[in-house]
């Protein structure tokens, strides 16, 4: 239990998907203008990625290594994401509107977001097992949860600084980003 | 100029991945530590991408349209495998370096950006030149943001020594933070001198994604220009069809006040009115 709880915090905090392994990039910086946004991709992130790395452990344990094909991880485990995140729109729809309305517009946005695969792999090279890789999935997801609202309700002020003309957009928010990534490091002093 | 070369110049200067299109972020920011594994991973791109699009383009007539994403992430993931067990067996310093964005390259945006624009659509020998053009211009992009963040933080290039002693090396810079600020500075200078860059230029990009690498997802990487122009002209004939409507309205009701007046006078209100409705044009 202990193990499993370091696991979590590592990943969550310490470890942090975006501000320290630069993983889901793409989304962190473009869909962080609003906290209400922010709070609706996490939320997506976190059930995404913690089905993904579910069904990626149970198939690399109990399919790949029993039929020695491990070095077919890459290419399964893309294609099991892709299929599953299209599978996981589908019956939201079907049998549970009011999930999909608010994950909805999301779930087509991470369909390959590389923070996805990237969990899946990283569970491989640390040898998880089944229960650990579902918890670091877990716990990577709620980082980048935090993450993404955080940098939002900073930008969220930003919006009315007085910022640079050259370092309006994008450069600002890197900047923001880099701050976050030194305060996140205070955590590495957790474990 | 030979088209080939042509695609290798517009690889590594007009179009740079790194520079002007902003693509692959997540293994520039993440890997550039130093020059030399800056150079690595540019390299490793840059076979993969020779080789997807030289595949992807020779199948490109037998692959049907709509299962056409798919096929591309298999023989993408596919390539990146024997990559990675190439990296694996020869150069296993560099593979532990890279560690896991080796098999990141497969959701590397440059990758299927470059098979959906580019090598499903022309001969295989232009889209394997293309693919030579595009993974130079990543690898010099990521070996100069390795050369920088290597001398600012610690002082050397691809490991030697090149800062007097008496330089303190801001170790921050080949942390995680250092990479932010480190493209946080490049964009800001590309805002300031008004260089193109997918940053400061919305919409303007060849690509289908329009460059806008900042909402890039992978489904966006996906040809999506002939919608995106679709919907423009959409708008544009709603906005046409709106305005020709509010001036006919408006010539109507300038009718209808005028009609109460003499005969005479209609024809002269209705005359001005048709005149002014042009004019709101």
């Amino acid at each position: 239990m202990k193990e499993l709880l370091l696991i979590a915090i590592g990943s969550a905090l310490v470890n942090n998907v975006v501000l320290s392994q630069f993983l889901g990039l793409c989304p962190f910086l473009g869909v962080s203008k609003k906290v209400e946004t922010a709070g609706g991709m996490g939320a997506a992130v976190i059930f995404v990625i913690t089905i993904a790395s579910t069904v990626t452990s149970l198939i690399y344990n109990y399919i790949l290594v029993s039929l020695q094909l491990e070095y077919l991880q890459t290419i399964v485990f893309i294609l099991v994401i892709a299929a599953l995140v299209q599978f996981v729109e589908m019956f939201l729809k079907k049998s549970m509107p009011s999930l999909y309305e608010a994950l909805g517009v999301y779930l087509p946005l991470i369909t390959t977001n590389c923070a996805v695969l990237g969990v899946a792999l990283t569970n491989v090279q640390e040898g998880y097992g089944i229960l650990t890789s579902i918890v670091n999935g877990f716990g990577t997801a709620v980082g980048f949860t935090i993450a993404i609202i955080l940098l939002a309700g900073v930008r969220e002020k930003i919006e009315y600084n007085d910022v640079p003309d050259s370092f309006k957009g994008s450069p600002i928010v890197l900047i923001t980003a880099g701050l976050m990534a030194i305060a996140f490091f205070g955590f590495s002093g957790l474990i | 100029m030979n088209k080939c070369t042509e695609r290798v110049y517009n690889g590594i200067v007009k179009e740079n991945p790194t520079f002007v299109l902003m693509l692959g972020m997540c293994p520039t920011l993440a890997v550039t530590t130093s020059a030399m594994n800056g150079l690595g991973m540019g390299l490793t791109t840059t076979a993969v991408l020779i080789f997807s699009n030289l595949i992807i383009s020779a199948l490109r007539n037998i692959i049907p349209d709509r299962v056409r994403i798919p096929a591309f992430i298999v023989i993408v993931a596919s390539l990146v495998t024997i990559v990675q067990l190439l990296l694996q067996a020869y150069l296993s310093t560099l593979y532990d370096a890279l560690g896991i964005y080796i098999p990141l390259i497969v959701v590397n945006c440059i990758i299927l950006g470059r098979a959906e624009s580019y090598a499903s659509k022309n001969d295989p020998l232009s889209s394997a030149f293309d693919g030579v053009g595009m993974g130079l211009g990543f690898t010099v992009g990521l070996t100069a943001i390795g050369i920088f963040r290597e001398i600012l933080g610690a002082g050397q290039i691809f490991g030697f020594t090149v800062m007097p002693a008496s330089y303190e090396p801001i170790s921050i810079f080949i942390l995680a933070p250092g990479a932010f600020f480190v493209l946080a500075m490049l964009t800001a200078l590309q805002n300031k001198f008004k260089m193109p860059s997918a940053t400061n230029l919305k919409g303007t990009s060849e690509l289908a994604c329009g460059g806008d690498c900042m909402h890039c997802s992978w489904s966006s990487c996906s040809s999506n220009h002939d919608l995106l122009e679709e919907k423009a002209a959409a708008e544009a004939e709603e906005a046409a069809r709106k305005k020709a409507e509010a001036a006919k309205k408006a010539a109507e009701a300038k009718k209808a006040a005028a009609a109460k007046q003499s005969a005479e006078a209609t024809n002269t209100t209705a005359t001005t009115a048709k005149a002014a409705a042009p004019k709101k044009e």
